[in-house]
This record gives C-alpha cells, sequence and structure tokens, in this order.
C-alpha cells in the first residue's frame, strides 16, 4: 500500500504562452518526508496548488491511493496546506483557527477540544490559545498554520516554503521541530522550498525541479554527490565545473583534456568513450590548498596543481579559498581544527598546491 | 531613536485643527442652533418666536409615531438590501484585474454625472403603470401574498402590524408601483446602492483573499468560506456601508416625495413640509430632533452593548489561558 501513495500523473500546466509545468510524472510514497526544490520561479507552487485543488492540469491526471483526484475541489480533498504566509484568519483566536477544519466536519465538541488541546500541546502553545493571530511572533503563528493543517490528519501535507519568513535561527530551530513533528504524525510531508539546506536536512527523497520538469529524483546524499545533470551540480552547493574532452582511458579512471588547463584524471562512472565532451564537477570542499605538494605516493594517482591564492574569507566553521591555476577559478573549502596551531598560515598571492582524488570529480553533461 | 510623544501630539493636533474647526462651525453649531429653535414659538411671517415649549407641545400629533417608525422600517429595508447587493458586487470587483476594477468601479460612480432628480423623475416613468415593472410589481405581490397566507396566524399579525405586510385583498387597479411604499424602497436601494458598494469595495480590496483558499483547502464550501472569513473580514467596511447607507435613508424625501405619493410620507416630508409650506421652523426643528435621537439611542444603545461584550470575550479569554496553563502546570 505504500507503494503508488501519491501520484502525478504526466502533468502539465500552463499559463498563456509559459508552461509552469512541464509533463510531470512523479510518486510520492506514503508517510515519506518529499520535498520539492528549485528555483524561483521553476513551477513548485504551480504543482503543489494543483494537488491542493487550486489549479486544474492542461493534461495529466492526479492519483490519491488509488483514486483519481484531479477534479476534486479543494474541500474535497483530505490534502492541507501550510501556505507561506501562514494565512491564519485573523478573526478568529488560535483555538478557533485550529478547530476550523474539525467545526467544519461537525466533529462533536468533546473530540474537537481533545484534538485542539492536544495539538497546541505538542506546538507549544497552549499558553497562547486565546490569542488572536496578530498577537503572535512570527515562529508561533507558523506552529500554529501547521498545527491548524495536521489537526484532522490529512493524508498529505503541503508546505510552501513555510519557513521562508523567519529569521536564520528560528529557522533552525522550526526545521528541528518540523522533522520532529513528522515523526510524531507519520503524516505524508510534501514540502516545496528553494533552500538546498532546509531540502536535504529534512527529506527522504528530493525532487530537484527546473524549468517546471524534474531534473532529478534522489534522496539527499545522492542528489549532492552524485548530481544527475549539470543543472543540478550548480543549484545544489557551491561546485567548480571544468569543461573539457575525454582523452584516454585506464580501467575505470579516465584523464580529461581540459581547455586551457592541464589533464584532469576522473573516475569514468558513466562509461564514456574517448572522445567525448564532458563537465567535471569537482566540490570545494574535495579540494586541498596546501604550501607544500602533497606526499609523492599519493601524489601518482591524484590531481595536483600548483596554484596562486587570489582570495580567501574566513566563516568561521571554514575558510573558503579561490586561488587560479593556468588562469581558471578553483573555489576550495579548508575546515578548521586546531586552527591556531595550524603550522601553515596561507595568506594572499601565496604559491600553493590545489589537489583532489580522482574519485571527488563528478561528470556531468557538457554545456 | 524614539520618537517624542509630545512632539507628536502636537503634530496630530495642528493636522487635525482645521477640520474640526470646520466641523465645529458647520456641523456642531447648526446642530445646537437647531436644538434651540425647538425651545421657541414661531411667528406668522415663518420667522422663530419667543422663548416657549409651545413647539414641543404641538409635536404630540398621532401621526408622528407612525412616520418616525416607517421612516425607520423603510431606511432599515433600504440598507438591508443595499448591503446583500453590495457584498458580491464588491466582492467580484476585488476579485477582477486592476483593468476591470477600474472601468467597473468607474461606471458604478457614473450615475453621479446626472442630477439627482433627473434620475428620480426618470424612475417615475419607468414605474408607470403601462410598464413592465408594474407587471413585475404585480406578480411579486401575488407571490407574497401566497406566501403570506402560509405563514402562521401570530407571524402574519406580527407582520402587519410592523407594517411589513398588508391584510387588504390584492386589487390591480390600486396596486400600482408609482406612488407606493416600493417605489420608495426599489429607487431608494437604486441610489443608494453606490454608497454601499465603495466602503465594502475598499475594504475588500484590502482583504486578504488567500484566507478564502486557506478555508477551502481546510474543508469549507465557497460560500461557507464567503461567510466565516470574507465577511468577518470586511466588517469594517460594512459598518461604514451600513452608516452610508441609512442615515441619508432617514433623512430622504425627494424619493418619497416624487415616487412615494400619498402612501409613503416620510419624516423629511413631512420635516420639508413644517419648514417651507407651513413656515414654522421651530416645529421642523423639532422633528429633525425627533429623528435625531430615535436613530441616536439606540446606536448608543448598541456601542455600549458591544464594548460590554469586547470586555466580557477578553475577560472570557484571559479565563481560558489561566485555565489551560493551570491544567498544563497540573500534569507538569
Ligand atoms: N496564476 C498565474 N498566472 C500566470 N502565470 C503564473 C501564475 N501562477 C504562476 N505563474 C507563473 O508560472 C511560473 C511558475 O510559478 P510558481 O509559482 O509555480 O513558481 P515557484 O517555483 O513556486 O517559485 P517561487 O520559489 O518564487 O515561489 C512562474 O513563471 C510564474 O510567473
Ligand atoms: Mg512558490
Amino acid at each position: 500500500m505504500s507503494k503508488d501513495f501519491l501520484v502525478f500523473d504526466h502533468v502539465t500546466k500552463r499559463f498563456g504562452a509559459l508552461t509552469a509545468v512541464d509533463n510531470v510524472s512523479l510518486t510520492i510514497n506514503k508517510g515519506e518526508f518529499f520535498s520539492l526544490l528549485g528555483p524561483s520561479g521553476c513551477g513548485k507552487t504551480t504543482l503543489l496548488r494543483m494537488l491542493g485543488g487550486f489549479e486544474r492540469p492542461d493534461s495529466g491526471r492526479i492519483y490519491l491511493e488509488g483514486k483519481d483526484i484531479t477534479d476534486l475541489p479543494p474541500n474535497e480533498r483530505r490534502i492541507h496546506t501550510v501556505f507561506q504566509n501562514y494565512a491564519l484568519f485573523p478573526t478568529m483566536t488560535v483555538w478557533d483557527n485550529i478547530a476550523f477544519s474539525l467545526k467544519l466536519a461537525k466533529k462533536p465538541k468533546a473530540e474537537i477540544e481533545e484534538a485542539v488541546d492536544g495539538i497546541l500541546e505538542m506546538i507549544q502553545l497552549s499558553d497562547q490559545a486565546w490569542k488572536y493571530p496578530s498577537q503572535l511572533s512570527g515562529g508561533q503563528k507558523q506552529r500554529v498554520a501547521i498545527a491548524r493543517a495536521l489537526v484532522d490528519r490529512p493524508q498529505v501535507l503541503l508546505l510552501d516554503e513555510p519557513l521562508a519568513a523567519l529569521d536564520l535561527k528560528l529557522r533552525q530551530h522550526m526545521l528541528i521541530e518540523l522533522d520532529a513533528i513528522h515523526d510524531q504524525v507519520g503524516i505524508t510531508f510534501l514540502y516545496v522550498t528553494h533552500d538546498q539546506g532546509e531540502a536535504m536536512s529534512l527529506s527522504d527523497r528530493i525532487a530537484v525541479v527546473n524549468k517546471g520538469k524534474i531534473e532529478q529524483l534522489d534522496g539527499p546524499a545522492k542528489i549532492y554527490e552524485a548530481p544527475a545533470t549539470r543543472f543540478v551540480a550548480s543549484f545544489i552547493g557551491d561546485t567548480n565545473f571544468f569543461e573539457g574532452e575525454i582523452s584516454s582511458i585506464d580501467g575505470d579512471y579516465c584523464l580529461i583534456d581540459v581547455d586551457g588547463f592541464p589533464q584532469i584524471k576522473a573516475f569514468n562512472d558513466k562509461n564514456l568513450a574517448v572522445g567525448q565532451r564532458v563537465s567535471l564537477s569537482v566540490r570545494p570542499e574535495k579540494i586541498r590548498v596546501t604550501l607544500n605538494p602533497p606526499l609523492p605516493e599519493k601524489g601518482a594517482s591524484i590531481n595536483v596543481f600548483p596554484s596562486k591564492v587570489k582570495d580567501i574569507v574566513y566563516q568561521g566553521v571554514y575558510t573558503k579559498y579561490w586561488a587560479t591555476s593556468s588562469n581558471i577559478l578553483i573555489s576550495a573549502l579548508k575546515p578548521h581544527s586546531r586552527f591556531l596551531l595550524d603550522q601553515e598560515t596561507i595568506t594572499w598571492n601565496d604559491e600553493v598546491f590545489v589537489w583532489w582524488h580522482p574519485d571527488d570529480g563528478y561528470m556531468v553533461e557538457a554545456k | 531613536m524614539k520618537e517624542n510623544p509630545l512632539r507628536s501630539k502636537r503634530a496630530e493636533a495642528a493636522v487635525t485643527l482645521p477640520s474640526f474647526v470646520w466641523l465645529a462651525l458647520f456641523f456642531a453649531v447648526p446642530a445646537f442652533i437647531v436644538l434651540a429653535f425647538t425651545f421657541h414659538g414661531h411667528t406668522a411671517n415663518g420667522g422663530v418666536g419667543e422663548w416657549s415649549l409651545s413647539t414641543w407641545r404641538e409635536l404630540v400629533d398621532p401621526d408622528y409615531p407612525a412616520i418616525v417608525w416607517n421612516t425607520l422600517r423603510i431606511s432599515f429595508e433600504v440598507t438591508l438590501w443595499c448591503i446583500i447587493l453590495a457584498l458580491p458586487c464588491a466582492y467580484a470587483i476585488a476579485r477582477m484585474n486592476k483593468r476591470w476594477r477600474a472601468i467597473v468601479a468607474g461606471s458604478i460612480m457614473l450615475p453621479f454625472w446626472t442630477s439627482f432628480v433627473v434620475r428620480v423623475f426618470a424612475w417615475k416613468t419607468m414605474l408607470h403603470p403601462d410598464g413592465w415593472l408594474q407587471t413585475c410589481y404585480f406578480s411579486w405581490l401575488k407571490v407574497s401574498d401566497w406566501l403570506f397566507d402560509w405563514l402562521p396566524g401570530f407571524m402574519q399579525r406580527f407582520l402587519v402590524w410592523a407594517g411589513f405586510a398588508s391584510n387588504a385583498p390584492l386589487d390591480a387597479a390600486s396596486s400600482t408601483i408609482l406612488d407606493s411604499e416600493a417605489a420608495v424602497v426599489l429607487v431608494s436601494v437604486y441610489s443608494f446602492l453606490p454608497f454601499a458598494i465603495m466602503p465594502i469595495y475598499t475594504a475588500a480590496e484590502k482583504f486578504d483573499f488567500s484566507l478564502l483558499e486557506a478555508a477551502r483547502d481546510l474543508g469549507a464550501k465557497g460560500f461557507y468560506a464567503f461567510r466565516k472569513i470574507f465577511v468577518p473580514g470586511i466588517r469594517q467596511g460594512i459598518v461604514s456601508a451600513v452608516l452610508m447607507v441609512f442615515i441619508p435613508a432617514i433623512g430622504s424625501y425627494v424619493i418619497p416625495q416624487m415616487l412615494g405619493g400619498t402612501n409613503c410620507v416620510l419624516i423629511g416630508n413631512k420635516i420639508f413640509m413644517r419648514a417651507m409650506q407651513n413656515r414654522n421652523i421651530p416645529h421642523a426643528s423639532a422633528l429633525a430632533t425627533l429623528m435625531a435621537v430615535s436613530v441616536l439611542v439606540p446606536l448608543g444603545m448598541a456601542m455600549y452593548w458591544k464594548k460590554r461584550q469586547n470586555a466580557r470575550t477578553s475577560r472570557r479569554l484571559e479565563r481560558e489561558t489561566a485555565r489551560m496553563i493551570v491544567g498544563r502546570g497540573g500534569e507538569a
């Protein structure tokens, strides 16, 4: 039963000439924390609104537990939304906001009271129950919006950038709470965000969306470490791209002729043939920057390039370096341990060595 | 960087002073003059006479209570119809895109480019006994007569007593819409509707329509969301609309004069008659005062009641909060 819980079947939505959602097929499992991640305007909200019943697809169907819900009005779907601006009813108290769906369902009074008091307990807002939304802080409003959408146990909870309006500290706090709430209620969460950090830390699976299409659907680690496309590699995290052509193959590894750069050795996991053009993506945290070259026995099999430091940004957790080698700017991250005791202090314009293991490069399609 | 409260107070006073002076000079002072006139007699040549209570004594005319009641009742009916019609209109306009909004809002104001008297006069033609509105009116009378017969006896008696219905048998010759109360209500609704739409529309424009989506999302049907979320959300606009319609409706005299005939004489007509025909300014002033009092007293009572209720609600909320905190403390 957990298979094929929520299915988008070749769904397309156009606004005039613009195709906001382009032939999307997607299956979400029951109880899953699923994220839609993509840049602004890529069609995330539109996908969510079709699921909520606020937009009708131009073609394609949507199924929930095997039932076609494409044409059902919003009030006949057991799918609730946490809106980005919360959309709490300003004329009702927190308690009445949360009780709204239960009262609509004509539940007995005692049951309503028990459910509302219970969920208020869960979001730790029992003492705010009789306030009006305008008297709450941003984080409190957020929690009320979540409680209101969860209280009658919907089949799916949709969250449209629920944390976008909160400050960093609160956002991190709410992330943990959201995760706890998901574990507690066991309802399927469909989470929309353009913040990869949020998506990464919460999701079981992530769909990366670009221009109305799904570029990759995978677990967070797979999406980060093995991006399916150039777009995914550049959208998720920072990366260095090297454009080139495969010049020779040696077992699992290959050599890439990079335009205006020395050859780079890389793991040929896509089984590309000699002569094919590729982009090699290397994450900054995989690249080491040192004053001395790596030990020779290692040096034989890894990529080492002498470079010159152009810029250094100290960021607390790590330091970020930009170094040029053959006129290509490479960014690298160096985490700190025993920072003040580190024997090497690299400064601007130092001659350094930039190096990484061939396994740490990942090939995506050429530009 | 705190603002100096004294300075902002002074600035506020400076800004409000002109309108305050204006209102005092041309509104409050005349109102008191009108009140003062009621304690004077009148002279034969239309002037204001000696200080006396004779005017108030003359006011115990057996016709007046009925006229005051009819005025209030008709104003109430007009206000009710205006609000019922204005709510969906304002909702629809607020949901239109910018261009259509401007066009429709403009067309609502369009009638104001013609003289009010001319427009009311035009209705006289439309309401002619040979016209189609007469036909509609008579069918409506027949339907409501039929519905009336279905009501239980005590309700029939109440409606007749309050003036909302009549016991007389239906007769085509005497049931003309022209010179009837129905004409007055119809044309008053027509004239005052823009004054109801505009404040409601202004409130609706600021209304966050995503709240309706949220209500639908949580399981509400469209009309339920309209009633429970939209209407309370624009309450302020509805209150202004009620005031904008009810107050002029009470003072209205052109419409009953031209379309109400002898069947629908309202307090405005009486005041006009006393002031212009009988040249008895103190008597007209007394009628105006009477009308103002009969509106202000219930209004004041309603405001007092509302205030008490608000205080009671906030006390209840405090109690509930205390209850929940204690409840949690008990478990811990
Ligand atoms: N009602 C509409 N009418 C016309 N165009 C629309 C409508 N709704 C969305 N669009 C367009 O469809 C595209 C996708 O919009 P959508 O709101 O789904 O983006 P999004 O991924 O949610 O972006 P964001 O992260 O900024 O919220 C955008 O280009 C937007 O301009
Ligand atoms: Mg969006």
